[in-house]
């Protein structure tokens, strides 16, 4: 934390600058292809059920309503309006997650966040290559596998890893009783996060696919090679993760049971149990079109862009000076 | 005693870890976007002045450490104990052993004013200040009119440390040092 009388921005007025022209080249980059700008809400009725992501809740007298949250995704608004026929749209949203500060985290940060009917996960992927590419003027992403980056750069299967085994890996980072209550899934973002994510990106950016089923999020799952994979995938460049995509999960009947997994999560976790979005669920029961949807992190895409270190100088006022 | 929880960690922090005082020195927040939390943090053991790299989950805590730094004024030794009286106007004074002490015994002069580190009110380090002023006590003679040439000898400070200096420093002058590198700065005006 800086000094608190600090009124000065973090980012150069150089970096601003770049930083306004990213916003006019993902406009026009959008606006070539046909895709609609739209905005929705930064404070919602509700929040997200996720067990790692933590929304910061919002005094609200209005309405009748009590509590808000500032959102941790336009997610869910962006797919009601695509169960309302909106057809291929993109935000450029501010949203918050709490404890998220770092020097590739701020609490508050830009999400450009997309959504194209029709398309698969691999469709969109190429769009995110190109997006992403063009800005940054480097060669296309690789593509990888989840359990190929594992192999490759931690050594071992995902898929086939007993959880003893697992745990005694990663005793090279915690002590056996700080992994007492890290389950199975907690204890690969640590492998992923300390031992494969450095290692990504390197030379070209790296797309990261097919995660286990257990981490699907939001997006359809599939067997592939007798495995529960997840339609998900994620892009590395120089170890920095930009972005998380999905072929979207459209069934509302199993968006329930994976909100209501998330809360016995979190319960489990001793974290507060979240109330369901009723109303997307509600808007998929209504029928959300087959789609691939993306979220990409502006201010990690900048820090690239300007060769920063720390994602406080692309920002204006990072938290600590807001 | 306080505890900090991990999105409290920050550079500068003392806490107890394996029972020893730690200083945190960096604090590096990771996480996957859908994923687990952690913090991967540097410390320095005071005890040890070994430097440890520990990882841990987002939520844990560590106890904090009752570690303070104080102005001290120091007295005197007994041969044991170097003694240190805080600067506060309360008098109250404080016994550092060797181990305390350390390489700043080179650097003790009576009256001057060091920072102490206190563990459980204890001392537990002295740090001198970056520069201190000391006496030559010994050094060869002094070579008059050689000030442009270079060149450098021992001398040999009030204190007992030795610190190399320009050919023209004589016994009886008052030096500036770096403390931090042994490093003669330059000569004292004594009037």
């Amino acid at each position: 934390m800086t000094d608190a009388t600090v009124w000065q921005p973090a980012a150069s007025l150089a970096a601003l600058k770049s930083r306004a022209e990213l916003l006019a080249y993902v406009r026009g980059f959008f606006a070539r292809r046909r895709v609609m700008e739209v905005e929705t809400p930064v404070l919602g009725r509700f929040g997200v059920t996720d067990l790692n992501l933590d929304g910061i809740r919002a005094d609200v007298a209005a309405c009748g309503v009590r509590g808000g949250w500032l959102q941790t995704s336009p997610e869910y608004h962006m797919k009601r309006l695509l169960a309302a026929g909106a057809g291929p749209i993109f935000q450029i949203a501010r949203v918050f997650r709490d404890g998220e500060s770092g020097p590739r985290h701020n609490p508050e940060f830009s999400l450009l966040e997309w959504y194209r009917p029709g398309m698969d996960d691999r469709e969109l992927m190429a769009e995110v290559g190109d997006l992403v590419c063009g800005w940054l003027e480097c060669p296309q992403p690789e593509v990888l596998t989840y359990r190929g980056a594992l192999m490759r750069h931690a050594g071992f299967d995902p898929m086939a890893i007993t959880d003893a085994e697992l745990r005694q890996y990663c005793q090279r980072w915690l002590e056996p009783g700080q992994l007492d209550d890290l389950g199975r899934d907690a204890c690969l973002d640590l492998v992923m996060s300390f031992a494969v994510e450095p290692a990504l990106g390197q030379n070209a950016p790296v797309f990261v696919t097919r995660y286990p089923a257990s981490q699907a999020a939001l997006a359809r799952t599939s067997r592939d090679d007798g495995y529960a994979v997840a339609h998900r995938f994620e892009l590395y460049s120089q170890g920095l993760e930009l972005c998380n995509g999905y072929w979207e999960l459209t069934d509302a009947e199993e968006q329930r049971a994976r909100f209501e997994a998330d809360n016995r999560a979190r319960g489990a976790a001793g974290k507060p149990e979240m109330a369901i979005d009723e109303t997307l669920v509600a808007a998929m029961e209504s029928g959300l079109p087959d789609c691939a949807g993306v979220a990409l992190g502006l201010d990690r895409l900048q820090m690239l862009k300007v060769g920063a270190r720390s994602i406080d100088e692309v920002l204006a006022f990072p938290f600590g000076r807001a | 005693m306080a505890s900090y929880s991990t999105n409290e960690f920050r550079g500068g922090l003392k806490v107890l870890l394996d029972g020893d005082p730690c200083i945190m020195l960096e604090n590096e927040f990771v996480k996957p976007g859908k994923g687990q939390a952690f913090n991967r943090v540097k410390l320095r053991n005071l005890m040890t002045n070994r430097v440890w790299e520990r990882t841990f989950k987002s939520g844990e805590s560590l106890e904090a450490a009752d570690v303070v730094e104080l102005d001290m004024e120091y007295l005197y030794s007994d041969g044991e104990f170097w003694h240190f009286m805080k600067t506060d106007g309360s008098f109250e004074q404080y016994a550092a052993d060797e181990k305390a002490v350390g390489d700043t015994v080179k650097w003790l002069k009576e009256q001057d004013v060091y920072t102490i580190t206190l563990y459980n009110d204890d001392p537990l380090s002295v740090t001198p200040p970056n520069f201190v002023e000391l006496e030559v006590v010994d050094t060869d003679p002094g070579m008059k009119g050689d000030t442009a040439q270079g060149g450098s000898k021992p001398a040999t400070l009030s204190t007992g440390a030795v610190v190399n200096v320009p050919l023209f420093i004589s016994i009886g002058e008052v030096l500036k040092v770096d403390t931090r590198t042994g490093e003669y700065v330059g000569r004292v005006k004594t009037s």
